[in-house]
């Protein structure tokens, strides 16, 4: 390796610029980017809604109060409405972690969808809404769902964790078949370096035994070839990752596993067009990746190969 | 310096059957700058001694010794060190075909990792020594037989090899040429190089002369 800078840039001792097509192995290691930058994409996301569900949705219920500013029934130190002592019982409880009366606004949005974009305040008697978050979601609160209709009757205890489990474990698989699709794709590529070093060392063979004759040692030759392998695994990796972006644009804006779900991930407000953030992490580092496979395939397979040299 | 002990070598049959021997149980050795003809009838054993000696094939049976170094026990990094103090003139001159004149006889210094500045004064040195001046940027296949044949001269010595192998160096050059050439294999030898030379070319053995070995039927005869 000290040795490189000494040669002439550009001298092709062995021939490979006509041996390693600078054609085929970018294409091929292109669409491996590619499609690895698929399955990246694909991989964040479901992690995205696995911990979406876990941590949003299964750890959450909703508690609807009707009447909520009618007096509570039952004896009570002082008298409090129907939304007070719901909301003093769930504070009480130790399975919950929080509980919120959700505002009149935040309502309305979750109404508008359902009642239009007026959003003059509503003359009908609405339930109040209360937002709970348990502090495990596996806790239970069988035992609360009586006290709180003694004390506001009516009141509907709604838990989301049998479904978010559900939605959980779907979005978990998922994320499996992501990186199943990314290993296979890693394995698709080494192979394809190696097929195009082998095919590289046979038609370079002659060169290779006159090179070796004079003396090259087998990391010399190795390293010829390594260096080619890097660089064209690296070029078709950065045009294959380039061209992933719009895709993976177009689907952030149409799917809704991509962008919907991008808020509650990145608190910092990082711009990041409705791609997980962790993918604009992983897609420069592709082209990284793929130059590592070429190089160490191409190491590997050279230094295999030149073993049936004396 | 080269030192042969009761070497044999078989290369590999064709197909199944037993390995087709061709030299047997030779035994020698030539001093540090000494000077050897090897002669013998076409087919005698000539290039397979050299390729035991240039180390494209190993000895089947025997001990063989190269520059104090055995080879039986050599580790692969020390024959590819070996290998360039050896220079080589093959038969077939195996010239890189898609390399220049220039690029072709400097190789043996870029692989052995010498400076560009050395490279450019010495190559252009050499090939003007071997008369190609003019023909620095040509590729082989644009040169006669005689000019590939200086080309592949100037690269076995280029890097002033310990070791010096020459196998029919002469066939393609005139008598004049051939005559310029065993100069400066002799002068090599005086400078300390160990040269060995196979050739069939009678009148040049009988002008220069130089203890032989002589191969016959794969075996050393005096
Ligand atoms: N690679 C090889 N495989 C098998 N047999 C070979 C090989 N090279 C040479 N031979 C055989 O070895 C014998 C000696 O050949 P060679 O060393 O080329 O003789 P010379 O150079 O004196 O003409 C010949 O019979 C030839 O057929
Ligand atoms: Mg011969």
């Amino acid at each position: 390796m000290a040795r490189s800078p000494l040669r002439p840039r550009g001298f092709d001792d062995l021939g490979l610029q006509r041996a390693l097509s600078d054609r085929l192995l970018p294409f091929l290691v292109a669409a491996m980017a590619f499609l690895a930058a698929l399955a990246l994409a694909g991989f964040f996301a479901a992690a995205q809604l696995a911990r979406h569900w876990q941590q949003g949705a299964a750890a959450s219920v909703t508690v609807q109060v009707p009447a909520p500013s009618a007096p509570a029934a039952g004896a009570g130190a002082a008298p409090a409405t129907r939304l007070k002592r719901v909301l003093a019982l769930l504070r009480k409880d130790p399975a919950i972690a929080s509980a919120r009366a959700l505002s009149a606004a935040e309502l309305n949005a979750l109404l508008r969808p359902w009642l239009g974009a007026e959003s003059r305040p509503l003359a009908l008697p609405l339930p109040a809404v209360i937002a709970v978050s348990l502090a495990q979601p596996t806790a239970s609160l069988a035992g609360l769902g009586a006290a709180l209709g003694k004390a506001a009757p009516g009141t509907l205890i709604e838990s989301h964790g049998v479904w978010a489990g559900r939605l959980t474990a779907l979005a978990e698989s998922l994320q499996a078949s992501a990186a199943v699709a990314l290993l296979v794709v890693t394995a698709v590529a080494v192979a394809v370096v190696a097929v195009a070093t082998r095919s590289g060392l046979a038609t370079r063979r002659e060169a290779i035994e006159i090179v070796h004759g004079l003396g090259a040692t087998d990391r010399y030759i190795a390293a010829r070839f390594a260096a080619r392998a890097t660089r064209l695994a690296l070029l078709g990796a950065i045009a294959g990752a380039a061209a992933s972006l719009p895709v993976l644009l177009t689907l952030a804006r149409v799917a809704a596993p991509f962008g919907r779900l991008e808020a509650p991930a990145a608190p910092l407000a990082i711009p990041t067009a409705g791609l997980p953030p962790l993918l604009w992490l992983a897609l420069p580092l592709l082209p990284l990746a793929a130059a590592v496979i070429g190089y160490v395939t191409a190491q590997v397979t050279v230094h295999s190969w030149l073993r049936r040299l004396p | 310096m080269v030192r042969f002990e009761q070497v044999g070598l078989s290369y590999p049959a064709h197909g199944p059957g037993p390995l087709a021997p061709v030299l047997y149980d030779l035994s020698f050795s030539v001093p540090e700058g000494g000077f050897r003809w090897l002669v013998g009838a076409s087919g005698a054993g000539k290039t397979s001694l050299l390729r035991l000696m240039y180390l494209a094939v190993r000895p089947s049976t025997g001990r063989l010794s190269l520059l104090e170094v055995d080879i039986g026990s050599a580790r692969r990094r020390q024959l590819a060190g070996l290998r360039r103090r050896i220079g080589v003139v093959y038969q077939d001159f195996r010239l890189l075909p898609h390399l220049s004149a220039f690029d072709n006889v400097a190789l043996p210094l870029r692989i052995d990792g010498r400076s560009e500045g050395q490279i450019r004064a010495d190559v252009v040195e050499m090939l003007r020594w071997v008369g190609l001046s003019g023909k620095l940027d040509s590729p082989p296949e644009t040169l006669s037989g005689g000019e590939q044949q200086r080309v592949a001269i100037a690269r076995a010595v280029i890097a002033r090899p310990r070791l010096l192998l020459a196998d029919e160096p002469t066939g393609n050059l005139d008598e004049v040429q051939a005559e310029r050439l065993l100069r400066l294999l002799q002068e090599l030898s005086r400078l300390g190089t160990t040269v060995i030379v196979a050739t069939h070319n009678r009148g040049l053995v009988s002008r220069h002369d130089a203890p032989s070995l002589r191969l016959d039927h794969g075996r050393l005869v005096c």
